[in-house]
């Protein structure tokens, strides 16, 4: 029982990242407060840079592509383009991890707000040039804002989850 | 100089080209199918739309069986908060009844009124109630698009255009029909563009949705006179919706006239869709 028990524990931790990751995709949970405080935040970029940036086997790119196609069939949005915006921040964030020598939040918090600066352009550019939909760009800026915000305590989080990981692997 | 570029040049092969453990597409050949993905939305008919809306059927149901525990538990907290509340609404609409029997019976003198105009010139009556009740499914929204979708599709008779309602009030119009699945745009969503009149001031305007809980109102003439609480209805003039929906009222914020929805959109369960148009 206890063997079992914990080898449920470890597949767990290990396949976290993907579980939650397609759990954020299909629920909505985008811990959005737009309605409160104007605050709103992707969590889903969150998840996919700090995973690629510090374990990316952990989180297959054929994985995020079909949660990509997955959240664009539930928004409505043109399917592809949260796709193209995944693997285009998946991209940077393993580009980041082959430069790095010693991994440094401070840096790694700065190149995500980069990152997402890339990202968030090319979804309004597409969006609204390519497909005539309408985007509050001030609502973007600010999801990218506190999305950018958000990401050290985040970060923190899943740090511990990557280290009870490598603590079970170690056992 | 040179190595420092060349670095970049590895840098980028192996971000983009390389495949990791356990992979079997590189990052490069998933963007070129995601573009690939994206360039077909221009086929808007034949098989590239029946395989789109056999995939979005699935995922919808999908989406629905998994984010069904927390639809329940978000249910039980406002179910919760509601019976909290059951009191002092019971006096607040003990109040409210009184005031609505003398409306009702002056509606009724009215529409009997309007009735016998509209018999003198020739028009059909305004408002008719044919519809189909529906379930909400999944009602993710991001900040940015504002829809619902719900369990029924064009096999019951659902087609793109049509107006929906919560109780009596106007909520949104379908934009994509599945076999067994549509999509409803809310009037909230930035997309959402509706011709409306502003009554008792006779005006019309445009209700364009504004990403969050109400509408602004757009096209107002300059010199108008509308003021706070004056009821929004459909004005019908885009031949798409009849006319005399009421959709909310009129909010009066810094200055700037913006419309306050009837019906609280984020919390739609049943709606009914109206049928009976062109």
């Amino acid at each position: 029982m206890g063997i079992k028990s914990n080898r449920l524990y470890k597949n767990f931790i290990e396949s976290f990242p993907i579980v939650f990751l397609f759990f954020l995709v299909f629920t909505s949970f985008d811990l959005s407060i737009d309605y409160i405080l104007n605050i709103s935040f992707n969590l889903v970029y969150i998840l996919i840079f700090f995973w690629i940036l510090k374990k990316p086997e952990a989180l297959g790119v054929g994985l995020i592509f079909l949660a990509g196609i997955i959240n664009d069939v539930l928004l409505n949005l043109p399917i592809g383009i949260s796709s193209i915006n995944y693997l285009i921040l998946s991209g940077i964030a393993s580009f980041i991890r082959s430069r790095t020598l010693k991994p440094n939040l401070l840096y790694d918090w700065f190149f995500f707000l980069l990152s997402i600066l890339i990202v968030n352009s090319i979804y309004f550019i597409v969006l609204t040039l390519i497909f005539s939909l309408s985007i509050n760009y001030q609502l973007l800026l600010t999801n990218s804002f506190f999305t950018f915000l958000i990401y050290p305590l985040f970060s923190k989080i899943f740090n511990k989850i990557y280290l009870l990981n490598i603590n079970k692997q170690n056992d | 100089m040179a190595t420092g570029r060349d670095d970049f040049i590895i840098a980028i092969r192996s971000a983009f080209l390389k495949k990791g453990n356990r992979q079997k597409f590189s990052l490069f050949t998933l963007l070129v199918a995601s573009c690939l993905i994206l360039s077909l939305e221009y086929f808007k008919s034949g098989p590239v739309d029946i395989f789109r809306s056999i995939t979005r059927d699935i995922i919808y149901r999908g989406a629905y069986i998994i984010s069904s525990p927390f639809k329940a538990i978000s249910n039980t907290y406002y179910n919760f908060e509601d019976h909290m509340n059951m009191y002092a609404k019971y006096s607040e609409m003990k109040n409210k009844e009184y005031e609505i029997n003398k409306l009702q019976n002056e509606i009724n003198f009215y529409k009997a009124e309007n009735n016998k105009l509209r018999e003198i010139v020739s028009d059909p009556k305004v408002l008719s109630n044919k519809f189909i009740v529906t379930r909400v499914i999944v009602d993710k929204q991001s900040p940015f698009l504002k829809s619902i979708i719900i369990n029924k599709g064009f096999e019951s008779g659902i087609k793109k255009g049509m107006p929906v309602l919560e109780k009596s009030y106007m909520i949104g119009r379908v934009v994509e029909t599945n076999y067994m699945s549509s999509r409803i745009l809310l009037i909230n969503d930035l997309n959402s563009k509706i011709p409306v009149i502003i009554e008792p001031s006779n005006t019309n305007a445009i209700l364009n949705g504004s990403g969050k809980d109400y509408g602004d109102l757009e096209y107002l003439p300059k010199n108008n006179s509308v003021a706070e609480n004056h009821i929004v209805y459909t004005s019908g003039s885009d031949g798409i919706f009849e006319a005399g929906i009421p959709i909310g009222k009129v909010n009066i914020k810094q200055d700037k006239k913006i419309v306050s929805f009837f019906v609280d959109l984020s919390q739609l369960n049943f709606i009914k869709i109206k049928t009976n148009i062109e």
